[in-house]
C-alpha cells in the first residue's frame, strides 16, 4: 500500500516536472522558429529597356525577393531563369564566352535551356517567360 | 593564544592580506594542488603545448571580440559599414579586427594539431574517453564560431558561404528544411540570418564553450596528462615511472614561452597581412569567380565539387552530406572502436585512419584552394 502510494507520488511528481518543462520549452521552441513572412505575389516584372542589354550577355534582375537571370541570347531571342543554383543555393551568372550559365561556388554549368550541362547541380533551373512590351523587357512566370 | 604573543614580528601588509584571503578561500589547498601537478617528460612532450596554445588563442578571441562589440552593429544595413568604420576610422581598429580573424584561424589550426597529437600519442585511452568527446565537441563549437563569425562582416564571400552552408543543412531528409529555416531566421539568408548568427556567435556559443571548457579542463586535471604507451613500457613502473617535470613553474613557464611565440606569429600575421573586408553582400549579385570558404572548410567544399549530381538514384549533395556525417560520427567515436572486445587496442588501425584523414584534409584543402 505504501509502495503503491509512493509510486503514484513519484509518477505525479515526475509527470508534473515533465509537464512544467514542456510548458517552458514549447514557447521557446515556437519563439526560435521564425514566423513565415508572406511574400507579395509577383507575377511579372519590368526588367529594363531592350538596349540596356547587348546580345550574348546576361544580367540579374529582381523578381520580387528572388534573383532572376535575364539573358539576351541574340538580337531577338531572350531567356530568363531563376538565378539560384539548384545545387547549394548560390547565385549563378551568364558566361558570354562559353554561352552557358555558370555557378562559381561548385562549378555547376547549365545550358541556355536551363538544363544541367555539367557539375553537381541535381535539377535544371526554373525558366521564366520573357516578352517585349515596346522597348521594355518583361519577365513573367511561365503558366 | 597567538594573539597574546608579543615577541613575534608584526606581519607585513602583504602577509596580512594573504592571511585574510587564506582564511576565506583556502588558498593553500590550491597551491598544494599546483605543487603536486606534474607533466611527463619524453620525446613527444612538445605536443602537450598545443592544448594550452588553443586556450590562449581563445582568450585572445574573447578579448578582441569584446573590443569589436563596442562598434559592430548586427543588421544587414549597418554591419558592413560598421566593420568598415572599425577598420578605417577607429584607431587600431584594423589591428583588432585583423587579430580577431587571424587568431580564429590559428586557434582552429592549434585545435586540429592538438586533436591529432591526442590520436597519435593515444591519449584518448581509458579513462579519458569523455575528455576526448568534450575536446571534439569544443572543436565543433570552434568551427561553429568560425561559420557564424564569417557572416558578421556581411560581405559577398561570407554571404555565399552562409547560403551554401545553410543549404547543406536543408538537404538533410526530414528535418533539414526546419533546421535551415531555424539557422536562417527565414526562408533565405538575409538580415534575420545575420542577427541570429550574431546571437549564436556572442551568446550561445560562448556559453556552451565555457561549460564544455570547464568540463574538459577539469577532466584533464582529474586524470593528469597521459604519456604514450610505448614510453610507459620503457620504464619499470609503467606510467608512474615516466620522468616528470613539475607543472609549476617548469611546464608553466615553457607554456608561457609557447604563448609568447604564438602571440608573435599572430601579431606578425595581423600586421603584415591585415584581414580584408571585401565587397558588401548583394543578394542580387552573382557569386564571384574564385569563391571559396575558409581553409578549414575547403576539404568538404572541394569534395562537394567533385561529387556528380546523381550517384545511381541518390542526389550527390545528399550523398556528400551523409558521407561527411558518417565520417565525423566515426571519428568522434574513435575511443570506442579503437579497442576490441578483449580490450586490446587497434593501434595500427587508429594510426592508419589518422594518417589517411590528415592526407585527405591536406590534399583536398590544397586542391580546393588552387583549383
Amino acid at each position: 500500500m505504501v509502495g503503491e502510494r509512493r509510486g503514484f507520488l513519484r509518477w505525479l511528481l515526475g509527470g508534473g516536472i515533465a509537464a512544467s518543462l514542456a510548458s517552458f520549452l514549447y514557447p521557446v521552441v515556437q519563439y526560435i522558429n521564425p514566423p513565415a513572412t508572406p511574400e507579395a505575389a509577383v507575377d511579372e516584372v519590368a526588367a529594363g529597356k531592350v538596349q540596356d542589354l547587348k546580345p550574348n550577355s546576361g544580367r540579374i534582375v529582381r523578381f520580387g525577393s528572388r534573383p532572376v537571370l535575364l539573358i539576351r541570347v541574340s538580337d531577338s531571342e531572350w531567356k530568363a531563369f531563376s538565378a539560384v543554383c539548384t545545387h547549394l543555393n548560390c547565385t549563378v551568372q551568364y558566361q558570354e564566352q562559353r554561352r552557358q550559365i555558370w555557378c562559381a561556388c561548385h562549378n555547376g554549368l547549365y545550358d541556355l535551356n536551363g538544363a544541367v550541362a555539367s557539375g553537381p547541380p541535381p535539377k535544371p533551373l526554373e525558366e521564366f517567360a520573357v516578352r517585349l512590351r515596346g522597348e521594355e523587357v518583361v519577365i513573367s512566370r511561365r503558366s | 593564544m597567538l594573539l597574546l604573543r608579543t615577541d613575534s614580528p608584526k606581519p607585513s601588509r602583504l602577509g596580512r592580506t594573504y592571511s585574510w584571503f587564506e582564511e576565506r578561500l583556502d588558498l593553500r589547498s590550491i597551491s598544494e594542488f599546483v605543487a603536486h601537478k606534474t607533466v611527463p617528460v619524453h620525446s613527444g612532450t612538445i605536443w602537450y603545448y598545443f592544448g594550452g596554445i588553443t586556450l590562449f588563442l581563445f582568450g585572445i578571441q574573447v578579448a578582441t571580440g569584446i573590443l569589436l562589440l563596442l562598434y559592430y552593429r548586427p543588421t544587414a544595413s549597418e554591419a558592413y559599414e560598421s566593420v568598415q568604420f572599425i577598420v578605417t576610422r577607429v584607431r587600431f581598429g584594423w589591428l583588432i579586427r585583423s587579430i580577431h580573424s587571424w587568431s580564429a584561424n590559428l586557434m582552429i589550426l592549434a585545435a586540429f594539431i592538438h586533436m591529432f597529437s591526442v590520436v597519435f600519442l593515444r591519449a584518448w585511452r581509458r579513462p579519458r574517453e569523455v575528455t576526448w568527446l568534450s575536446g571534439i565537441a569544443l572543436l565543433g563549437l570552434a568551427l561553429g564560431f568560425g561559420f557564424s563569425g564569417y557572416l558578421l562582416p556581411w560581405n559577398t564571400i561570407s554571404y555565399f558561404a552562409t547560403k551554401v552552408g545553410t543549404d547543406m543543412a536543408a538537404s538533410v531528409p526530414g528535418i533539414g528544411a526546419a533546421v535551415a529555416r531555424f539557422l536562417r531566421g527565414g526562408e533565405d539568408v538575409g538580415g534575420g540570418t545575420l542577427t541570429r548568427f550574431f546571437g549564436f556567435h556572442v551568446a550561445v556559443l560562448p556559453a556552451l564553450t565555457s561549460a564544455l571548457l570547464l568540463l574538459h579542463l577539469t577532466l584533464v586535471q582529474k586524470f593528469g596528462i597521459s604519456s604514450p604507451p610505448w614510453i610507459e613500457k620503457r620504464y619499470p613502473g609503467g606510467a608512474g615511472g615516466v620522468p616528470r617535470m613539475p607543472f609549476f613553474p617548469n611546464f608553466f613557464l615553457r607554456e608561457l614561452m609557447a604563448w609568447y611565440g604564438a602571440l608573435g606569429v599572430l601579431g606578425c600575421l595581423a600586421a603584415i597581412f591585415p584581414w580584408e573586408l571585401g565587397d558588401k553582400a548583394d543578394p542580387f549579385a552573382a557569386a564571384p569567380a574564385g569563391i571559396r570558404p575558409e581553409w578549414y572548410f575547403l576539404a568538404p567544399f572541394y569534395t562537394l565539387k567533385l561529387i556528380p549530381s546523381h550517384v545511381w538514384v541518390v542526389e550527390g549533395e545528399l550523398l556528400g552530406l551523409v558521407g561527411f556525417g558518417l565520417l565525423v560520427a566515426w571519428w568522434v567515436l574513435l575511443p570506442f572502436w579503437a579497442v576490441n572486445r578483449e580490450g586490446v587496442e587497434r593501434t595500427r588501425l587508429v594510426t592508419g585512419v589518422g594518417v589517411l584523414l590528415i592526407a585527405y584534409l591536406a590534399t583536398f584543402s590544397l586542391l580546393g584552394y588552387f583549383k
